[in-house]
């Protein structure tokens, strides 16, 4: 008896104690009128979330260093505004429960101001509706799903990527003008970036024209089932909506399965020298693929970009082998700071948010940027560009479309060079 | 039965064979775990008011998961049947969530009444996956049983994928879940929203799973576990009685795999992987296999640990391939030395030793007492 009475006793103090001190802490619910989240006098905390590890980390996981690193160059030049930008990264391995965990770790305990390039179709579609209603700037996605482009849904997301509808198109246009009449196949990721590529291919070639669809998961590394239906079917160009891992996988299946088609890859999966370490001693199986991109070739050392981000990559990254996604990184570094420099001084969600739909801004691409009040995709358009004799380089014009029915049109403005101190400055 | 008692944890049976406790408990069962929910629930709302957004979701996240963990605890503690399925019944409670919520919205429904409807659906889906896997589980012993159930953890999220059109394969499916009620005013945080939710349906969970092992069918479930011969003899059922405590442990994972979908507005087949069935028995086993206390403990370490994990490779500054590594594998990594260190150390997991404390220090204070 008085040991459930001092018991209870116990626990009723335990109680009153704690409620007492949730009283004093009070709410903190981070409303309008507080101090920015992440933003202090002397430093901007960003964060992502990135496959590291697991199916997609092939290439993927070297994008986040990256665009690290060309923050580190930017901080030891003076920052932006006299600020410091803190790169957190996080990895949820490819895996949309993972993201959850991440994103919510990052905006909810590390406070971080936005969350910058967070990569995947299937991964960051799940993040949209958790971040909007925590008024987290979501900026430059790292996938070309159209789901970025919805302005009245999800206002504070930007794509950065040509949106996977325009790159099919761009691609379906080149079959359509250099190899007519050939049995076309299409393998995509199955999720929004295969779908959404398949639209675009279809919109130009026409709805029946596609001879086989397969689709592939990416905990699933067996694709011998798709490319035997390919070689089945007859097909003589495929056309690859995949990462990394996946072209390099139906690229030597193919091969084993003695079935040489014509590639064309999206640019999410096209980087040589990620394909290359993937099929090692393979690697002369990509002579003459045919893939997209719309950012300066790594290899093409003549490039004032390419030369900058070189020396950043040196300085700053370890000098981590330099392929299409350091550039890729790099770029997408490059464009938060111009972004960051826009929205001025004063530095707020909103800021950040306008300065982007303001839009004007020209970097590394070949390709025009699109952000606008309507118009939250990233770049607007590609370059192909073919692997002859183990080099991948960039041939004929730079196309441009939008994801509706409009032509492909060739795009001519010249590229712009970088500053002096790769550092941009304020326009 | 050797097979079934290897699963038995060695502090179980004298914890259960002891007549009672050292005084005769007050008022009924019931009342005492009714009033133990009362003061759970009051300490949790102190706590929602007291902790940081990001702690309010960790601690959903943890009511969650001690669903599932108070399942297993049931199934696998109580009537010694191991299970590595549990993973892929939680999968069947978040689809089940997942389809019923996308289907109320797209009718254009909404109320505070469906979520309620939608988790009890989830838990009727498990409890009928439970009961078929069950009814195969009654037939097996020791490793064919775990062969079925690791062929079920395999199975279920590969169906995910095989049948697309519904559950839309890898990205997985929105789960749209309503912000809180207007009543508690126009800015009441939406993480604190959450763990009042996951913290009611766990505790009305656990209310009913502890009363039903204190009850004449909890009696049957240990009866079973310790000798099956035995049981016969005294008239139990043993098929039954082993389908029974299945289906039961079933209807926790759906409940907590349902909440976990809430909780993180989407369900993927990523999130119910082997690993997490394979994670939950760990939890379980270190947690301590022989009470509900242990499941919660069980539920704290799943989310504790990767937290802590990422916090260590913080700290250390390694060169960014290596922390890449690191990052991804740690949490097995320890959660396998902390799984042999337990066994080695306290075999009745952190519940067992803690128990074991608090009698040793209650043992010493009355010798003292009498000299």
């Amino acid at each position: 008896m008085t040991r459930t009475a001092r018991r209870g006793l116990a626990l009723a103090t335990a109680i009153t104690l704690l409620v007492a001190s949730a009283a004093c802490t009070g709410d903190d619910g981070g409303g309008g009128g507080g101090p920015v989240p992440g933003v202090t006098d002397t430093e901007i905390v960003v964060g992502t979330h990135m496959p590291l590890t697991g199916p997609a980390s092939a290439g993927y996981s070297k994008i986040a260093p990256a665009t690290k690193a060309y923050f580190d160059h930017v901080n030891a030049n003076g920052g932006v505004h006299g600020r410091k930008i803190t790169y957190k990264i996080m990895d949820d391995g490819y895996n949309p429960a993972n993201t959850q965990q991440v994103v919510r770790q990052l905006v909810l305990q590390d406070k971080v101001f936005a969350i910058l390039n967070g990569l995947g179709t299937p991964t960051h579609t799940g993040v949209l509706d958790f971040l909007k209603s925590n008024r987290v700037p979501d900026l430059f996605v790292a996938s070309g799903s159209r789901s970025w482009d919805q302005p009245d849904r999800y206002p504070g997301t930007f794509g950065f990527n040509p949106d996977y509808t325009v790159e099919g198109k761009i691609l379906a246009q080149h079959v359509k003008t250099s190899l007519p009449g050939r049995k076309v196949c299409f393998l995509g990721q199955d999720d929004d970036f295969g779908r959404d590529s398949l639209v675009g291919v279809e919109k130009v070639l026409g709805a029946g024209a596609v001879t086989a669809k397969q689709t592939y998961v990416t905990s699933n590394t067996n694709v011998a089932p798709q490319i035997g239906a390919f070689k089945a079917a007859g097909c003589q160009v495929v056309i690859l909506a995949t990462v990394p891992g996946f072209t390099a996988l139906a690229v030597g299946t193919a091969a084993r399965l003695n079935f040489k088609p014509q590639w064309l890859v999206s640019n999410v999966g096209a980087d040589h020298p990620t394909l290359a370490k993937q099929l090692g001693a393979a690697a002369g199986l990509l002579e003459g693929m045919v893939g997209a991109n719309y950012l300066p070739m790594q290899n093409d050392a003549a490039d004032p970009w390419i030369q900058l981000f070189t020396k950043v990559n040196k300085e700053y990254n370890g000098d981590a082998p330099f392929d299409g996604n350091t550039v890729y990184g790099m770029a997408v570094g490059y464009l938060f700071v111009q972004v960051l420099l826009a929205a001025g001084k004063d530095l707020t969600r909103e800021a950040v948010t306008e300065a982007v739909r303001k839009g004007g801004y020209q970097g590394p691409g070949l390709a025009p940027l699109r952000y606008s009040d309507t118009d939250h995709s990233g770049y607007g358009g590609q370059r192909l560009t073919r692997v002859s004799g183990g080099t991948q380089a960039y041939f004929g014009p730079t196309y441009e479309t939008d994801e509706g029915d409009g032509p492909v049109r060739e795009h001519t403005a010249p590229p712009v060079a970088p500053p002096a101190n790769g550092v941009p400055t304020a326009s | 039965m050797s097979a079934t008692r290897a699963v038995t944890p060695p502090d179980t049976e004298a914890r259960v064979d002891r007549a009672g406790p050292a005084e005769p408990r007050l008022g009924s069962t019931l009342l005492r775990h009714l009033g133990l929910a009362a003061v759970a629930a009051l300490l949790l709302v102190a706590a929602s008011y007291g902790l940081e957004p990001f702690r309010n979701f960790q601690l959903a996240t943890v009511a969650a998961y001690l669903c599932a963990t108070a399942g297993l605890t049931v199934l696998t503690g109580l009537n010694g049947q191991l299970s590595l399925g549990h993973g892929a019944l939680m999968a069947t409670g978040a689809y089940t969530v997942a389809l019923c919520q996308n289907a109320f919205a797209d009718a254009g429904m909404t109320g505070g009444w469906l979520l309620p409807v939608s988790l009890g659906a989830a838990v009727l889906a498990a409890l009928v996956v439970g009961a078929v896997v069950g009814v195969a589980a009654a037939r097996l012993r020791g490793p064919y049983l775990a062969g079925v159930t690791l062929a079920v953890a395999v199975v279920v999220p590969a169906l995910t994928v095989t049948f697309d059109g519904v559950f839309n394969g890898e990205q997985g499916l929105a789960v749209p879940v309503e912000p809180p009620p207007v009543a508690l005013g126009a800015y009441f945080p939406y993480e604190r929203w959450q763990l009042w939710v996951t913290a009611a349906a766990t505790l009305l969970a656990l209310l009913l799973l502890a009363n039903l092992v204190r009850s004449r069918y909890g009696r049957t479930f240990r009866a079973v576990r310790d000798d099956e011969v035995a049981a016969r003899l005294a008239g139990i059922h043993v098929a039954r009685t082993q389908v029974l405590a299945f289906v039961v442990s079933a209807a926790g994972a759906g409940l907590g795999g349902a909440l976990l979908a809430v909780l993180a507005q989407s369900v993927s087949p990523g999130a119910f992987s082997l690993t997490l069935s394979l994670f939950l028995l760990m939890a379980v086993v270190i947690g301590g296999l022989g009470s509900l206390a242990g499941a919660a403990w069980g539920a704290v370490l799943l989310v504790a640990l990767p937290d802590l994990t990422h916090a260590l490779t913080e700290q250390l500054t390694l060169s960014p391939a290596v922390a890449q590594r690191v990052e991804g594998n740690l949490p097995l990594a320890i959660f396998g030395i902390t799984l042999v260190v337990v066994m080695i150390a306290a075999p009745g997991g952190v519940q067992g030793l803690l128990s074991r404390l608090s009698r040793a220090v209650s043992a010493r204070r009355a010798s003292r007492q009498r000299s």
